[in-house]
């Protein structure tokens, strides 16, 4: 085996990053891939919470990096999904606890034991920034479908391309096809034609994004909401699949029937 | 009834329309003032090799997928009319 390392950044927070690669890594696991989770958020630990997982933090990052435990010691494994581990990040410490350096040398030594590594980006462009990309084979940009998230993703892409490690595939979080439609959003195609870069996802706002996070428990688990379909969609996007993009439309017509909000 | 016939633009499109200005500086850092002066240089140099209409030139940022391009457009004045005067 020999991972494949993959990134979530945005520049801007609070544009779903935490959530997507949580949704992302169990979508891995659910088809039989053996998926390690390595939030990069040191100070700001919250990956483990989405998951569902923190109780079970004994060993975080920095206590890896720092040689107070071995690799194995700080990977939690998922009960639901025996495949599908977690790296939690320190929570009393900050960024300067780790280098970039230090992130390949962990994902070097993580590599052969697995197939992915998704490593969670803290918000910003700096160290954290950094130490998240360092070792990412791939990089996956999220931005919502308004001004701020697109322009913070723009930077991003830009700063990427700078570190060779771009220009990365994009993923629309939050896109609400009501709003689209009316003409009061940002459309799939505005901001590909803004950021131009290839896209590997569209993420509808989904309620049941916050109801699944308040259990703990990834909406990719069950397969029944959109937004858990369409994360399943960009993990199968990651394997090599085509997949082809959620049809909106259908959805318009569902959401019409539930009321317009 | 008049204000639902000449409904406001709509956001969508106002949110498109500044981005694409605010991106196109962002990734080159220049600004209009500094763009502003480019011009004027370069209307200075032209001139001094050729007749050009000052106020008839433009010279703007262009995007072109991730890449930005300078396009400067600058009329030549005609030689015939150059001669006439």
């Amino acid at each position: 085996m020999t991972a494949k390392v993959i990134t979530i950044v945005s520049g801007k927070g609070g544009v779903g990053k935490t959530t997507s690669v949580a949704n992302i890594a169990v979508a891995l696991a659910a088809r039989g891939q053996k998926v390690t989770c390595i939030d990069g958020d040191i100070g700001l630990r919250n990956l483990d919470v989405v998951l569902g997982l923190e109780n079970r933090i004994v060993y975080d990052l920095v206590d890896v990096i720092e040689g107070r435990c071995r690799l194995r010691q700080a990977m939690i494994r998922d009960k639901r999904l025996s495949e599908l581990y977690l790296i939690p990040a320190a929570q009393t410490r900050d960024k300067t606890a780790v280098s970039p350096s230090d992130m390949v040398r962990l994902c070097d030594e993580l590599r052969p034991e697995v197939d992915w590594i998704i490593i969670d980006s803290p918000a910003g462009i700096e160290r954290g920034f950094k130490n998240a990309i360092a070792a990412a084979d791939q990089v996956l940009v999220m931005t919502n479908p308004e001004v701020s998230a697109v322009r913070d993703a723009d930077r991003v892409i830009g700063l990427l391309e700078a570190e060779g490690k771009g220009p990365g595939a994009l993923i629309i979080n939050r896109l609400n096809p009501v709003m689209v439609r009316r003409g009061d959003m940002l459309s799939v195609e505005d901001v590909l034609d803004l950021l131009a870069i290839d896209l590997i996802g569209i993420v509808p706002e989904d309620e049941y994004v916050v109801v699944a996070s308040n259990k703990g428990l990834p909406l990719a688990l069950e397969g029944k909401n959109k937004a858990g379909q369409a994360f399943q969609n960009i993990a199968r996007r990651l394997m090599g699949e085509k997949v082809p993009f959620l049809d909106f439309d259908t959805l318009n017509v569902f959401q019409r029937l539930l009321g317009r909000k | 009834m008049m204000a639902f016939l000449f409904r406001r633009k709509k956001s969508a499109n106002s949110a498109k329309e500044r981005l694409q200005l605010v991106l196109i500086h962002d990734r080159t850092d220049l600004s209009p003032t500094q763009l502003e002066s480019l011009k004027d240089d370069l209307i200075q140099t032209i001139s001094r090799h050729i007749d050009i209409d000052p106020t008839a030139v433009s010279i703007n940022v262009a995007r072109d997928g991730r890449e930005q391009r300078l396009v400067a457009d600058i009329p030549l004045k005609s030689a015939t009319r150059r001669r006439a005067r």
